[in-house]
């Protein structure tokens, strides 16, 4: 289901196209072997550059094709009623929307130059690789976890498919498949609905030092990788250089995907839905609970200094 | 009784019930099971929402933990003229030991399972994984316990 939409055209007449082109290339594709020991890994994406041709689509499916679901059939019934039985083993080609078997997709977004030029964008939508990932960090049974080199990724020998990760992701990004995974083994009827999904930035390729397919597959360099300052402060040069704009510095407390656009995120005109996350402004999820982490090493001192102010006082009124 | 042991009663025991079922609804299951659909239950399904009051019931707790565990201490080693009364008074029953066991287990698991939500803190998968189930299981034990106590009529001291 490749698009047949191609944005050479805008690519061709954009103001920005040249500097960005200097810009783009360098530690992405020279990254050779990463140092994840001192910092995190993070993606730049230059939006300027996509030309939604999908070679990252394709190259993600096929890097990732071993870890897909291989559901076996006829799903066991659940219990009660209202248990959604989410099966996209069928429709596996699907590419213009997140699902078990697509976890990057491009997506289009209208938008107006500066110059009053309307124009399609093309964004490589896929996880964002938060710093503090509330999929995992909140899962249940610790089926999701972190990497020291950013990444997060769900282990679909232990995930159970109840998509709460999916309910507490701020972009909706965990996609589910009925009929697959640990649940089959426990209480099919009752718990569980089978594995979560989503892109694991290539962990098998980051492991042997390898860009994570999406990247390598990119004709266009739309993509960089690098450590999270080094990221940073490109991703910073470049909203400069193109008086652009930063998606992901502050979202969700920060993330390790930053985009970079020439035109203000929330003047993008884009689909969403399931499947089909936004670019919106997203408070720090985790941040309450962090916050309450401060009351949680206060309240023990509390207690213990009411009991010993209690016991003082009797003493003093007994002696 | 007291007042002062039946308001401490009280306050433990609506702690207890509702960190219970703030850290039950952590899984999935009161959407699921209708549970939340009940007026007034919606909140259950609302992970932010029960994360937050788990995080707040569980300082509570701990704060009441450490209040009772120095008071009852304070009292038992250092009563003065009263000492030997107030230690025949005051010993732990078996199922108190048992609650005041699980509840440690609790504390302690709870504690890492909290630093491990704070961002930039990696911990080894195995080890999340065991901290997760530990939880749970020092949960049931404790409820359990709880349970056994109150039908028996059992108190925590003879």
């Amino acid at each position: 289901m490749r698009s047949p939409i191609s944005r050479r055209h805008f690519l061709k007449t954009s103001f920005f196209a040249a500097g960005t082109a200097i810009a783009g290339t360098g530690t992405a594709k020279a990254a050779g072997t990463f140092d994840t020991e001192t910092e995190p890994l993070v993606t730049l994406i230059d939006i300027s550059r996509c030309i939604g041709c999908e070679e990252c689509v394709y190259a993600c499916k096929e890097a990732n094709a071993h870890k897909f679901a291989d559901p076996k059939k006829p799903f066991p019934k659940m219990y009660p009623d209202r248990v959604p039985v989410e099966d996209w083993s069928g429709r596996q080609d699907v590419t213009d929307r997140l699902t078990p078997y697509n976890w990057l997709y491009i997506q289009y977004a209208g938008a107006t130059t500066k110059e009053g030029e309307e124009i399609t964008l093309t964004i490589p939508r896929r996880c964002m690789h938060c710093q503090n990932p509330p999929c995992v960090k909140l899962c249940p049974w610790g089926a999701a976890k972190q990497e020291k080199n950013g990444l997060s990724r769900i282990d679909s020998q232990i995930c159970l498919g109840g998509s709460k990760c999916n309910k507490v992701c701020p972009w909706d990004i965990p996609q589910r498949q009925t009929g697959t995974g640990l649940y089959l083994d426990l209480l099919p009827a009752f718990a569980g609905n089978g594995v979560m999904y989503k892109c694991d930035r290539c962990y098998q390729k980051i492991e042997k030092g390898e860009q994570p397919a999406c990247i390598e597959a990119c004709p266009e360099d739309v993509q960089t990788i690098g450590k999270r300052s080094d990221i940073i402060k490109r991703a910073k040069d470049l909203a400069k250089e193109m008086d652009g704009h930063i998606y992901g510095l502050d979202e969700n407390g920060g993330t390790n995907t930053v985009y970079v656009s020439p035109v203000p995120f929330d003047q993008l005109v884009y689909d969403t839905g399931r499947g089909r996350p936004h670019m919106h402004p997203v408070k720090d999820t985790m941040a309450d609970g962090s916050n309450l982490a401060i009351a949680m090493a206060i309240a023990p001192i509390a207690g213990a200094a009411a009991a010993i102010g209690k016991y003082y006082r009797q003493m003093k009124e007994e002696a | 009784m007291n007042y002062h042991f039946k308001s401490r009663r009280m306050v433990y025991g609506l702690t207890l019930f509702f960190i219970a079922l703030s850290g039950f609804a952590q899984m999935p299951i009161f959407k699921r099971y209708y549970i939340a659909d009940i007026p007034g239950l919606g909140w259950l399904a609302q992970f932010y929402v029960t994360h937050v009051i788990h995080y707040a019931l569980a300082a509570l707790l701990m704060g009441f933990c450490a209040y009772v565990a120095f008071d009852y201490f304070l009292h038992r080693r250092n009563s003065g003229p009263k000492k030997s009364q107030i230690t025949e008074n005051t010993k732990m029953t078996i199922s108190a030991w048992v609650k005041a066991g699980a509840l440690s287990g609790l504390i302690v698991t709870g504690i890492f399972m909290v630093v491990k939500n704070l961002s930039g803190i990696y911990f080894y998968h195995g080890v999340v994984i065991g901290l997760d189930l530990l939880h749970l299981v020092f949960a049931m034990v404790l409820l359990g316990a709880t349970a056994y106590t109150w039908v028996r009529g059992r108190s925590w001291i003879f």
